[in-house]
């Protein structure tokens, strides 16, 4: 017979890893860590949930020589919307284990994966504009050159290295989407 | 044979000459170890270990220098004015240098102390006195400047100053020259000085939480040279040493009627009675004028309020208040063992360094071991208090300064060495060669109640060879040595800016991790403070034009200025809008009879010019700021007095009009 329940394991690892999900709201999801010989400490770019934090205003101070514009919180909706989201799949998680409906835990899936998917397009889609829209009246300008920082890993901008890393709120959501890949499975084959 | 004798009577001069220039004393040279080098390398991209605080003299600033590389870190400015800094120019900073005679821009600074607290560095801040107008100083050491200066009434000469309680209870200031008091008339004959002249020792309350320093009271004594001093420590707290000269009460030709007698004093004074004393009521009070001045790091402004009173106690009616210990011929140092059981006196001219135990002085005092009384003052006797004395140690004993293995190392200067001796057995261990007449010397942590004992420092009046030649004025210079084990090694020689005098050595973990990157923005409460390009503005109020003005890199706003007149009196007030560490920038503009401003991010700082001809003065950042710094500049246009030209300001929008270019 056909088992349309959810193991009694992956539903108590379910309704922690929801619980869990809540952390990412008080902790950076992303950062963008530069190096510059003039800045031996280092500057980095924290992206939470809301909000940006780190070294902004200094990182703000010198972009404004290639003519970068400057960030601010107020710009993205993105901060508005994604606090929703993180409720949101947390309570869709903690639901999950409640109801242990195996349907809902598919649909819980493909939604978790999709929204990392957009997030990360997303996330590119603003470091593209953010590095190409250049002011005309820039002080420096190279021909040819944008700004843009990459999407995850190392490139180097001119004299600052940039490096593009997930911080504790991504590493929590890759481990959340690897939990929950890891019961999909280990549901999917007691199925049979 | 005739031969024969001649060859023998050369061998004899040969093995004459020999033996001569052996005896040679050896050039300095041969003193260096073959490791010295390696001692003092700090790696590029390195730290040093220690903090090195040197008074500058009558450069009237404290520099600081990172141990044991000697390189110079920077230079304070204290009591001088420092137009590389602004300081003493800007409006903000004028207050700093005001007294009750009015703006003064130079001073001598002699000594250094760092605050402590039970005994040892605690790295809050650095005291220096001023030796011509009686001041102190207080240096924060958050941000490396000048916080506090207070003025001393009934002074002259603050040369035993600043030392310092073990909990920074106080700081002390003893006058070098006796003076009629303030209140007194002082239009009397000079050489009335035994009937009229008055030493006065002040003590100077520091608040505990943000150094707040009070002349909490003044003590009156008989009209001597007050010296040097030093506070009790552990056994002896409570206890204060300052070594007199001139008990001759000479006037004039000190360098012979001041030397007669055979023994000068040490004045121990116990300020907890004092405190009692105080509180009792005893103290008078009296009509004096002095100035306070106050550095705020908030308003970035500097305040000076002038002050008109001081408590006064009297050391010939209170009595238990002080002793005199009778110290060979003119004691310079008077300086205080680790333990604080011992103090050693240096008589300048003396053959001995005599050694007084703390303990014995006490007994001295409760069995009333007087020899007599010098204006109310009880004279113990000498040998009553006497621990012992270190034989045949040099000529010219000056400073003494301690390990933590129980031994001193006093500077003499005639015989030009440093010379290590036991506290405890008084046997003379080591002697080193200074270049040349040593004066201070200072170990790390040498005057607290745990030194290090790593390092000595020597600092010496007179440097003839040491090195290259710079015309009549040469460099003075510094001596360090290692003193870890049982001889001590010269490593270092490093030249110091003006005179360096005493100096203070604190490890750089105490202080490093505690300096101010810049200052917030937010928090700037200065009266002209431009937070923000939008806030920025030119106002004219009759003939004074303020201009708010704010400076990031690489621009200034406004950077276009007309309307200015003949007859007007400009301030700019620069704001400095970075928010990192490392980024100020300078104000220069042509003509200007004042120095630059230099703005450290956050800061307000503001110039007063006053234009002296029609025409286009440039301005423009003096601080190699950003890769555009020379980008960062603007222009003001000065019209005559009865112009029309409106007042107008503007950065990026002062363009041609199109018609114009045509």
């Amino acid at each position: 017979m056909k088992n349309k329940q959810i193991g009694n394991t992956a539903r108590v690892i379910l309704f922690f890893t929801g619980l869990l999900l809540i952390a990412v709201l008080f902790v950076p999801i992303w950062r963008i860590e530069l190096n510059a010989p003039q800045y031996p400490e280092g500057l980095s770019m924290s992206i939470y949930a809301n909000r940006i934090g780190g070294n902004v205003d200094i990182i703000n101070g010198l972009n404004h020589y290639i003519g970068m514009r400057t960030i601010h919180d107020k710009d993205f909706p993105e901060f508005v919307i994604i606090p929703y989201i993180i409720y949101f799949f947390s309570f869709l998680f903690v639901l999950t284990a409640v109801v242990a409906n195996k349907k809902l835990l598919y649909g819980l899936f493909i939604l978790f994966v999709s929204f990392g998917i957009i997030a990360m397009a997303d996330f590119w889609k603003w470091e593209y504009q953010y590095g190409h829209d250049l002011n005309p009246d820039a002080a420096i300008k190279v021909p040819g050159m944008s700004y843009q920082p990459p999407l995850i890993g190392y490139k180097q901008l001119l004299n600052f290295g940039a490096y593009s890393i997930p911080d504790i709120g991504g590493w929590i959501f890759i481990f959340v989407g690897i939990v929950l890949l890891v019961i999909l499975f280990s549901q999917s084959r007691s199925n049979k | 044979m005739k031969i024969h004798n001649i060859n023998k009577h050369l061998l004899v001069a040969f093995t004459l000459f020999a033996t001569f220039t052996s005896c040679k004393p050896k050039n300095s040279s041969d003193t260096i170890s073959s490791d010295a080098a390696s001692k003092v390398y700090v790696a590029p991209g390195h730290y040093d270990e220690f903090y090195n605080f040197v008074s500058g003299g009558f450069s009237g600033q404290l520099s600081t220098y990172g141990l044991p590389s000697g390189r110079l870190l920077k230079v304070i400015p204290v009591f001088s004015v420092d137009p590389e800094k602004g300081y003493g120019y800007s409006e903000e900073t004028k207050p700093m240098l005001n007294t009750s005679h009015g703006f003064i821009p130079w001073d001598d600074l002699h000594h250094v102390q760092l605050s402590k607290t039970n005994g040892d560095y605690d790295g809050k801040w650095v005291f220096g006195n001023a030796n011509n107008t009686p001041r102190v100083a207080r240096i924060d050491l958050k941000t490396f400047r000048t916080a506090e200066i207070i003025e001393l009434p009934n002074s002259a000469g603050n040369h035993s100053s600043p030392f310092i309680t073990e909990n920074t209870e106080y700081v002390v200031a003893g006058t070098r020259f006796s003076v009629p008091p303030d209140n007194t008339i002082g239009d009397i004959p000079i050489n009335t000085y035994k009937k009229n002249f008055k030493g006065t020792l002040s003590f100077i309350s520091v608040k505990k939480d943000d150094g707040d320093m009070k002349i909490a009271f003044q003590i009156q004594c008989p009209g001597f040279n007050f010296d040097l001093s030093r506070a009790g420590k552990g056994v002896s707290h409570g206890w204060f040493f300052f070594s007199c000269y001139n008990t001759e009460q000479a006037n004039t030709l000190l360098e012979v009627n001041a030397s007669q007698k055979d023994k000068d004093f040490i004045l121990a004074v116990n300020w907890k009675k004092a405190e009692e004393y105080l509180k009792a009521g005893k103290g008078k009070k009296q009509s004096v004028r002095y100035a306070h001045n106050k550095y705020s790091e908030k308003t970035h402004t500097a305040t000076s309020e002038m002050m008109n009173e001081v408590i006064v106690l009297d050391s010939k009616e209170l009595k238990d208040l002080c002793y005199f210990i009778p110290c060979p011929k003119s004691p310079h140092g008077c300086d205080v063992s680790p333990t604080g059981e011992y103090i050693v006196g240096s008589g300048k001219l003396a053959a001995v360094i005599p050694v007084f135990g703390y303990e014995k002085m006490l007994k001295a005092i409760q069995a009333k071991d007087y020899i007599g009384e010098f204006e109310g003052i009880p004279v113990l006797k000498y040998e009553s208090v006497l621990y012992g004395e270190v034989k045949k140690p040099g000529l010219g004993p000056l400073h003494t300064e301690f390990d933590n293995k129980g031994n001193a190392y006093t500077s003499f200067f005639v015989s030009s060495e440093v010379v290590k001796w036991n506290i405890k057995d008084l046997k003379v261990l080591d002697r080193a060669p200074t270049y040349y007449s040593v004066g201070h010397l200072c170990v790390a942590g040498g005057d607290s109640k745990n030194p290090n004992g790593k390092y000595l420092v020597a600092y010496n009046k007179i440097t003839k060879d040491r090195y290259l030649p710079t015309g009549p004025e040469l460099s003075q210079s510094a001596q360090l040595y290692d003193i870890s084990g049982d001889k001590m090694k010269l490593i270092l020689d490093f030249p110091t800016i003006g005179e360096p005098h005493y100096a203070q050595i604190a490890p750089a973990d105490l202080i490093k991790n505690n300096s101010t990157k810049f200052f917030k923005i937010d928090e700037n409460t200065n009266k002209y403070v431009s937070k923000g390009e939008s806030n920025t503005k030119v106002v004219r109020n009759g003939k004074e034009v303020h201009v708010y003005m704010t400076a990031i890199r690489s621009h200034f706003s406004p950077d276009n200025i007309e309307g200015i007149k003949m007859g007007d009196d400009v301030y700019f007030h620069v704001t400095n809008l970075e928010q990192d560490w490392d980024v100020p920038h300078g104000f220069g503009i042509k003509g200007a009879a004042n120095a630059e401003l230099l703005i450290m991010p956050g800061e307000t700082q503001t110039l007063k010019w006053t234009p002296d001809r029609v025409g286009i003065v440039p301005i423009y950042c003096t601080d190699f700021c950003s890769a555009l710094h020379q980008e960062m500049q603007g222009y003001v246009r000065v019209s005559p007095a009865g112009s029309n030209v409106p007042l107008t300001f503007s950065l990026g929008t002062n363009i041609p009009k199109p018609d114009a270019e045509k």
